[in-house]
């Protein structure tokens, strides 16, 4: 039942902020601070879920198979590999690593 | 763009399967939400076990980003009040840089739906096979495939690194996220690192408060 709380939840609110940019006259929200904001927010979380998907398994940090599948996923990127390369390098590496380590 | 967006709805429809959410709820996100990073932020939350609206709290702030798109594309298509509601549910990262891109009203207009339109189709259906191929596969963890996510966020974060601001909020961020995930609930952690938007923002502010003013006008 929380999952189902949890997905209308979001979609409401995802739905609303997507509905308000299209609603509100221009100027409302095109103040240089709150487009900033805007603007490094998604880089905040964005870090934020990388590293806890990366390295957080619970309340708990570790360094596991999927640190080695990031670390190939960020020399895709800057290889400028395009992004089916970088998705596939990690789930690869992550793969191959807990292969070998059995 | 159709490959990317195919293959990140094949990785959500399996790492939301990995979660443990049904089929019904993953498809379900699919169609409802529309907006990637947030559906693969609300699955990784609830899959540590995250409360219901930290976990949303958390996918809300990540689609904040489309209402400055919407803002954007309102000008530019100036759509009638009527069909707004309507549109509003394709306003992502890919419509718009595809709209953005188009040298008339027409071709906006022409841009948006049909981006739109295809990503729609190709983002649920590709959710669908995903998340069956989990329940197929079985332990998706053996596969690596928990690893997709996450890579999914860095790949979209990377081009977001322009300047020293960026790197310097995302640096913060991790610390703050990793700082705090062994001492507060799941989902939290997430949302305190979010603040290091506005705290990197308050001290680079104190500099270029003047020159932003004055570009604002």
């Amino acid at each position: 039942m929380s999952v189902w709380i949890a997905i209308g939840a979001t979609a409401v609110g995802c739905y609303l902020v997507k509905l308000l940019g299209l609603l509100v006259p221009a100027g409302a929200l095109e103040r240089p601070l709150v487009k900033r904001l805007a603007a490094l927010l998604p880089v905040a979380l964005l870090a934020a879920l990388t590293a806890q998907q990366t390295f957080g398994t619970g309340q708990q940090l570790v360094l596991d198979a999927r640190g080695a599948g990031l670390a190939a996923a960020a020399l895709a990127l800057v290889l400028r590999a395009p992004f089916l390369v970088v998705v596939g390098a990690a789930v690869v590496v992550t793969a191959g690593v807990r292969a070998i380590a059995g | 763009m159709g490959v990317a967006v195919g293959l990140s709805g094949f990785a959500f429809g399996v790492t939301s399967a990995g979660a443990g959410l049904s089929l019904l709820q993953t498809c379900a996100l699919s169609l409802l939400v529309f907006t990637g990073a947030s559906q693969f932020a609300l699955v990784g939350a609830l899959a540590v076990g995250g409360n219901p609206f930290t976990a949303a709290a958390g996918a809300f702030f990540l689609g904040v980003r489309n209402a400055f798109y919407g803002l954007r594309l309102s000008q530019l298509l100036a759509l009638p009040r009527s069909v707004r509601p309507f549109a509003a549910h394709w306003v992502i990262d890919e419509t718009t840089a595809v709209t953005l891109a188009q040298p008339s009203r027409r071709s906006a207009r022409l841009g948006f739906t049909v981006t739109g339109l295809t990503l729609y189709v190709l983002w649920n259906l590709t959710t669908l096979i995903g998340a069956l191929g989990a329940e197929a596969i079985g332990d998706t963890d053996a596969w690596g495939l928990d690893a997709a996510g996450p890579a999914v966020f860095l790949a979209l974060l990377a081009p977001m690194l322009r300047s020293g601001t960026e790197r310097a909020v995302a640096g913060l961020a991790v610390l703050l996220v990793l700082g705090f995930l062994p001492v507060l609930p799941a989902g939290v952690p997430v949302l305190v690192a979010a603040l290091a938007a506005p705290a990197v923002l308050c001290v680079r502010g104190r500099g270029t408060r003047r020159t932003a003013k004055e570009a604002g006008r």
